[in-house]
């Protein structure tokens, strides 16, 4: 008997058209066309069933609803939770008004976040981080008093920073379809509320060491991690044990041979990988005792796609839409962190770092190239005392 | 003196007992419902062309006939009596002396949408209105007006009463369901809409007190007498909540063809500005609606008098009309200051954000403080951009239409009343003093009364 068709529907992001299965939302989408038309999401997990919805920063305009009815949608809509229809045209980075939202909800979400990234272990890898780098204004207009908390240790391995925290509720959804019960809760109401344990009871369960992982933000840390590294020194590891409670496949970070933390192996989204059809979830043992490397069998470096201090991978393209960025950014091209490579010697790919006596400055490759500089200077010379002949 | 439909039986002594309001012609519309077909009262309603009277002006027919019905799931009635924008209080008004109108409403909605479990959502707040619903419907359940097989008719239907928490959130239809199931008061995001998957996940309809009451005299004298009442699409009668600087303030049933002049100046409804002062402004359907200064009230900007109806009052959009609203016919005379009035509007909605979605959460709270900077003399013009910036990155994008009622209001007071606000800010010591007062607005208000 032949299996039955799945429907198909077809959706233009940006001018990129895609066959997705009925059901897909926007977002899901656009990921599947690539990091450069997909929108940032500080709430939505595609692992946590239910989330998404409330920051607001994955908001797309929907230029024409289906091809039954072409009329566009009359507000913006959360990509992370619309699913697509048949023949829907979405607008994201070709959206000024999508654009626009999302620098507005870049700056009230930075209204009550510290900036305290110089000493956040998050930093490096936070989300917040990289959409207010993409997203983001060059100052602040907000000019009150900011919302603060005290920090408090919620059992031995995880402290709750709530100044940094931006209400994603990821953290609860991990609490109610990962563990047994959950402990934590939002106490008050509007910008007052937090997240808290109530009378800061400890959390003490299995897999509660996976808040970290998910909170988009610092705002729930690794107490065994706090202050020991920062994470671009560390080095990915790929690696696994056996056990009893979780898969056991986790990425150890190192420096040398000392492993600094292990954390759940992520996705290029920042999500937690999906291995042998289950999201790889980790386990509290896993995570926060088994810190020597005797205790893991290594499988080798972690594949990361080539990117910096941001995991979320905008600056590899894989698909790249008929050039809307120029339009967005008044015909300036992007410039984002990655373009560096364009026109950094240090990171250009022709150059062997191994054959370097020590760490690459871009001094070193002066003297290398003096004397095309000079040769280059002349030239310039030349052509400006051309220009100034009659 | 127009006809009364909700409110004509109010001043009947004793109208709280089942024993009156039945002697008085009550529980008439559950008998004749009883014995029509549930398709037929939906046909009814539809052709009354009754709009949801909570604030959105949805026709209630179509709302009914977009129910879901799955077989063998069961459909739920829900009440919205959690009324509680600022300047509203026709629900209270009748929930407290006619209890009995609800509940006969209840169980006619209840029999054409086939629920045979609904709930009355009440706010927090109204402990005493809660009291006098629950005795009234332990009365109804008394004469057999509730529970197993209703008069015979082999219809059982229960009739709860909720008590929320006093959230004005849980005014909105999907908090009001998830406070209904016991949850936090978060709204859902939509799709789905509850007509598919509301309370307990079953398809469910929630509708406001108002709305609920109406479906009586839609049965009783049918859909197409109700129809003939109003104007246009505003048909029936409406209850407006008049508050403010009135000399009569109070609940008025009004059948929507008279004009906002007569209502705030007749004797027979609001009885003119009080003390002798000069309209000012009005926010003509509860807090969140944009204010409208006199001159834009009285006439539209097309120089036709704006009359007291759903399409008169959004004539010009929100740049020169507003909104019916829920009814809450706010009053301002001329020693009223509007930017305090717009600063304790935004207080409020900042007290109230639920906090679920971030340009709500955060800007609520930040068009507060601005507010308060200006009102308090420490303003800049910059601010007022500010102000108008913040609000206008808040509407539409949020889940829930709290937002928009956040951002509305400001908006509206910056458009028609921006010189008051620079006013506050050039004048930092004056403003703390004494009022803006009418400036020009009074020449144009005196074209438009003399």
């Amino acid at each position: 008997m032949p299996e039955e068709q799945e429907q198909l529907f077809t959706i233009t992001i940006d001018g990129v058209t895609i066959e997705v299965p009925k059901g897909t939302t926007i977002l899901n989408a656009a990921r599947q066309i690539g990091p450069s038309v997909a929108p940032p999401a500080m709430c939505y997990y595609s692992k946590l069933e239910g989330s998404g919805g409330k920051c607001r920063t994955c908001l797309v305009e929907v230029a024409a609803g289906s091809t039954k009815d072409p009329r566009p949608m009359p507000k913006l809509v959360a990509s992370c939770r619309t699913e697509v229809m048949d023949g829907m045209i979405v607008k994201n980075v070709t959206s000024e008004k999508a654009i626009d939202a999302r620098h507005g909800i870049v700056e009230y979400l930075l209204i009550n976040h510290p900036l305290d990234c110089p000493i956040c272990d998050q930093a490096g890898e936070c989300y917040l981080q990289d959409l207010s780098y993409n997203n983001g204004e060059v100052g602040t207009r907000y000019e009150f008093k900011r919302r603060t908390f005290v920090r408090e240790d919620i059992g031995p391995y995880i402290q709750l920073h709530m100044t940094r925290c931006i209400l994603c509720y990821r953290c609860l959804m991990v609490a109610d379809q990962l563990t047994d019960s959950r402990t934590q809760g939002i106490l008050l109401r509007g910008d007052a509320s937090e997240i808290s344990t109530y009378i800061s009871k400890a959390i003490d369960n299995d897999f509660s060491g996976n808040m970290i992982d998910v909170c988009p933000v610092g705002a729930l840390t690794d107490r065994t991690y706090r202050f020991k590294n920062r994470v671009w020194f560390l080095k990915p590891v790929d690696a696994h044990r056996d056990c009893d409670k979780c898969c056991g496949k986790v990425t150890l970070w190192n420096r040398g041979e000392e492993v600094f933390r292990v954390t759940s192996r992520k996705d290029p989204w920042g999500e937690v990988q999906i291995i042998d059809g289950k999201a790889a979830w980790i386990c509290n043992t896993c995570r926060f005792e088994k810190k020597k490397t005797d205790d893991w069998i290594i499988d080798g470096p972690t594949k990361i796609d080539r990117h910096s201090v941001i995991s979320t991978n905008h600056y590899v393209e894989k698909v790249i839409p008929p050039d809307p960025l120029k339009e967005v950014l008044f015909g300036r091209e992007p410039l984002l962190l990655m373009d560096i490579q364009e026109t950094s010697e240090v990171n250009s790919q022709d150059i062997d770092l191994s054959i370097l006596p020590g760490p690459a400055t871009s001094t070193t490759f002066i003297e290398r190239d003096e004397q095309k500089e000079i040769e280059e200077a002349d030239a310039e010379r030349l052509a400006i005392n051309d220009h100034k002949k009659p | 003196m127009s006809k009364k439909l909700l409110l004509d039986k109010i001043n009947v002594p004793g109208i709280k007992t089942f024993e009156v309001y039945r002697r008085e012609g009550g529980y008439q519309s559950v008998e004749k419902a009883l014995k029509m077909q549930t398709g037929d009262i939906v046909e009814e309603v539809k052709k009354s062309g009754l709009r949801g009277r909570g604030g959105a002006g949805f026709p209630t027919g179509l709302k009914w006939s977009f129910l879901a019905k799955p077989e063998g799931v069961a459909r739920y009635l829900v009440c919205n009596a959690d009324e509680s924008e600022p300047g509203t209080f026709k629900d209270r008004y009748l929930m407290e002396f006619i209890p009995h109108l609800l509940i006969e409403g209840m169980i006619t909605s209840s029999f054409a949408l086939g629920s045979n479990v609904s709930y009355i959502y009440i706010r927090g707040e109204y402990d005493w209105v809660a009291d006098i619903l629950q005795a009234a419907l332990d009365e109804a359940k008394q004469n057999g007006f509730l529970g197993k097989n209703i008069l015979g008719s082999g219809f059982d239907c229960e009739v709860y009463l909720y008590r929320g928490a006093g959230a004005y959130i849980c005014g909105e239809e999907t908090a009001l369901l998830e406070s209904l199931e016991g949850k936090r008061g978060l709204p859902r995001i939509k799709p789905p809409f509850p007509a598919v998957k509301g309370v307990w996940g079953c398809p469910t309809v929630v509708n406001n007190v108002e709305t609920i009451c109406a479906v009586v005299p839609i049965i009783n004298e049918g859909g197409d007498a109700y129809a003939k009442i109003g104007v246009g699409k505003s048909t029936g009668t409406k209850l407006i909540s008049a508050c403010g600087n009135i000399n009569k303030p109070g609940v008025y049933e009004i059948d929507m063809t008279i004009s906002v002049e007569e209502f705030i100046y007749s004797d027979e409804y609001c009885g003119g500005i009080a003390n002798g002062k000069r309209l000012k402004a009005c926010i003509p359907g509860g807090s969140s609606v944009p204010i409208l200064p006199a001159n834009l009230l009285l006439k539209t900007a097309k120089g036709e008098p704006r009359l007291m109806n759903y399409e008169s009052l959004a004539d010009g959009g929100f740049i020169t009309g507003s909104s019916m609203g829920s009814g809450g016919f706010i009053v301002l005379d001329e020693d009223q200051c509007v930017v305090r009035h717009t600063y304790t509007i935004s207080r409020f909605y900042h007290h109230e954000s639920c906090g679920q979605c971030s340009p709500c959460r955060e800007g609520t709270g930040w068009l507060e403080k601005i507010f308060k900077k200006i009102e308090t003399g420490k303003g800049e013009m910059k601010d007022i951009d500010l102000l108008w910036d913040v609000q206008r990155r808040i509407e539409g994008n949020t889940i829930c239409p709290f937002g928009d009622a956040a951002a509305w209001p400001v908006a509206a007071a910056i458009r028609h009343f921006r010189d008051e606000f620079e006013w506050h800010v050039l004048n930092p010591e004056e403003c703390l003093v004494r009022n803006f007062g009418l400036a020009h607005y009074a020449d144009a208000l005196e074209a438009v009364t003399s």
